[in-house]
């Protein structure tokens, strides 16, 4: 059983959800990111999402762009990002990491070097944002030979035939993107996410992640009943913007961002 | 029988041509995109879509254009004879309005009140700005903020077609830029908006669409030709950023095995300088904006900034079907530097009386070095996509002349 599904099956034996934090790796430096990853999972996340920076993050609003934009005048290539993960694995064996970007970089690399270097780093996931099932039907066999599972978004504008296509084409999880937009825009409403994810588990077995819009412990904890899993991403990339110029103090603000999460979460109703 | 591929029968029903295009967009555009492909499928063999398409274009853009010999210039290059498909000629001076017309037919059969574009020139911009302004629809248009400083002219037009510019600053501030935003754009509005994607780049069915409305370029040409001379061109010249007007005149072209083809890349300070807008000379195999092509990148698959001295060809990568035409030799992709097409500028103004825009100036350029190659007997035609008077200030500034 991969890591992703071992983690998602202990959750559910506990009763618990997953929280799963974004954060662009190397941003504002490569240095910051391993005590960051720590420090995270000290704060009670399951699974990790790294941003790979993209020059082009078409998908993303201004919060990760700029995330993107110091990461990588900090130097952070793909093979950077495989460092900070081989790193965080001395220390750790049992949090997920899923790799999240764009196409380009992983093409460059090639799909069989990327993917098997990306195993050997310790990466269980990847998401590639412009990747749909339709076009990775050559590369999903090279994901699963080397145990990579790969993680595929549903929007709001997804029809049911597509949930069921990209429901058997993923591994892993589900990431439901609850808004329609870019990352970090505007607020979600908690019962069109009930409805949305409802439907999409008549379709799949896979954990469902809620993600885009999830910006503080009360938006957490409501996404949190009708989700397995809640992922919050620009909220904790713009705490690392606003301490860029003291790195240090980076992984403490975050991590007391996600403490309230988890801490709401966790709540009995 | 022939082992040339079926050209009509490009790109496939994934939109591939070959191993380039597709659809590589995040999940929040995938409906957008399969509505849009059934719409336009199901338009594309509708005669009476054609049919309004083909009297929009004669009687609000003008068309045809002519195919004007350049016999003084031809003369003094002494090689072949130079035509000039005169897409200068149409409403808003550029090819750019075919492609909107035919978009905004769409937009408004889907019911679609709000358009969004991105623009380098700001030709596509000012030929978008139009037809919204015609259809009375709401219009905003993203630019890079490099491009509004270079192309105030067409930013002012656009305002005065009651468009509004957005200026985006990420990034190099240019084409590339201002697609990404569009797409941003795109994604959070997608219910009532309209992308009209001004190249044959984009997922598909953008690069597909976009050339069968640019197609009118090469019909017309072809008949042209046959009618003024009785025969068929031996080359045709044009240039290419994205590669719009220059899919819309080689496409009718594409089974005439003696056509020759040229696209002609901007080569900036020079290839080897790395300042230069030429993907297909210089770049390799990647995926951006939603398609699979030629594209500038670094080794780590980062997109690199690129340089033009025009705005309408400073884009790193370059349209999925003349990836495609390049890697099976149907058509050959040059390059001509920032100075040779400043010179060509120049030199048509002088000589023809015709101020070509600086993307255009780049196949002029190409067809002076190539017209010489060829005998009187034999012909060029060189697609003339834009008017220069929006370059004037660039050229100007070159001159050290302020207005």
């Amino acid at each position: 059983m991969s890591r992703i599904a071992e983690t998602f099956k202990n959750l559910a034996a506990q009763g618990r959800k997953a929280l799963i934090p974004f954060v662009t790796a190397g941003d504002p430096s490569p240095a910051v990111t391993v005590p960051l990853m720590h420090a995270m999972v000290e704060a009670g996340v399951d699974l990790i999402e790294l941003g790979v920076p993209f020059s082009d993050p078409m998908a993303d609003g201004p919060v990760i762009q700029l995330a993107c934009e110091r990461a990588l005048a900090a130097g952070t290539s793909l093979s950077v990002v495989f460092d900070i993960v081989r790193e965080f694995r001395t220390r750790n064996a049992t949090t997920p990491v899923v790799l999240m970007g764009y196409l380009n970089p992983v093409e460059a690399m090639g799909y069989e070097a990327f993917a098997e270097r990306a195993a050997a780093a310790g990466v269980d996931g990847v998401l590639l944002v412009d990747l749909p099932p339709e076009e990775s039907e050559p590369v999903a066999d090279i994901f699963r030979s080397h145990g990579v599972d790969q993680v595929f978004l549903i929007a709001p504008t997804t029809t049911e035939a597509r949930m069921a296509r990209i429901a058997a084409a993923g591994s892993g999880f589900l990431y439901y993107v609850s808004l329609k937009g870019v990352t970090g825009a505007a607020t979600l409403d908690t019962e069109e996410v009930r409805a949305k994810v409802e439907t999409i588990r008549k379709h799949a077995q896979l954990p469902i992640g809620v993600g885009f819009g999830i910006k503080d412990a009360e938006s957490a904890r409501a996404v949190s009943r009708v989700a397995d899993a809640v992922v919050v991403g620009s909220a904790l990339v713009q705490r690392v913007a606003d301490n860029a110029s003291q790195p240090d103090n980076i992984p403490t603000q975050v991590a007391q961002v996600l403490s309230e999460m988890r801490a709401a979460m966790d709540e009995s109703d | 029988m022939s082992d040339r591929p079926d050209y009509a029968a490009f790109p496939d029903a994934r939109g591939h041509f070959g191993a380039f295009g597709g659809r590589f967009v995040s999940e929040t555009l995938m409906a957008a995109l399969e509505d849009l492909e059934q719409t336009y499928r199901a338009l594309r063999d509708d005669p009476a879509f054609w049919a309004e398409f083909d009297q929009d274009l004669a009687q609000y853009v003008g068309r045809p254009s002519p195919l004007y010999l350049a016999e003084r210039w031809s003369r003094e290059l002494g090689g072949a004879q130079v035509f000039f498909k005169r897409e200068d000629l149409n409403h808003t001076g550029s090819h750019k309005v075919n492609n909107t017309i035919g978009q905004a037919l769409l937009a408004k059969r889907m019911g679609k009140r709000r358009i969004i574009a991105e623009t380098g020139a700001g030709q596509h911009g000012v030929a978008t700005a139009t037809v919204a302004a015609r259809l009375g629809l709401e219009c905003q248009v993203y630019m890079g903020a490099e491009d509004v400083a270079r192309q105030k002219l067409n930013v002012y037009r656009m305002h005065l077609l009651g468009a509004e510019v957005i200026p985006v600053h990420a990034g190099s501030a240019t084409l590339k830029d201002a697609m990404n935003e569009a797409m941003r754009d795109w994604v959070t509005n997608v219910d009532r908006t309209f992308y009209i994607i001004g190249t044959v780049a984009g997922p598909h069915p953008y690069p597909m669409m976009v050339r069968d409305f640019q197609r009118v370029i090469g019909r017309e040409a072809r008949a042209q030709h046959l009618a003024q001379t009785g025969k068929l061109p031996d080359a045709l010249v044009a240039c290419v950023g994205g590669g719009s007007n220059a899919i819309g005149l080689f496409h009718p072209f594409l089974d005439d095995d003696g056509v020759a083809m040229y696209g002609v890349e901007a080569g900036g300070h020079g290839i080897d300088t790395g300042r230069h807008a030429a993907p297909i000379a210089a770049g390799r195999p990647g995926v951006l904006h939603g398609n699979r092509t030629f594209l500038m990148e670094t080794d780590d698959g980062q997109i690199i900034e690129t340089h033009s001295v025009s705005a309408g060809l400073d884009y790193p990568g370059v349209g999925p079907e003349h990836a495609w035409l390049s890697s099976v030799g149907r058509a050959q992709y040059v390059n001509i530097t920032d100075d040779e097409a400043l010179a060509a500028f120049r030199e048509l103004t002088l000589v023809e009386g015709i101020m070509p825009a600086l993307e255009s100036s780049h196949a002029v350029a190409y067809a002076k070095k190539l017209a010489p190659t060829l005998s009187p007997e034999q012909s060029i035609i060189v697609n003339l996509s834009g008017r220069g008077d929006k370059d004037i200030h660039t050229v100007a500034a070159i001159d050290g002349i302020e207005f």
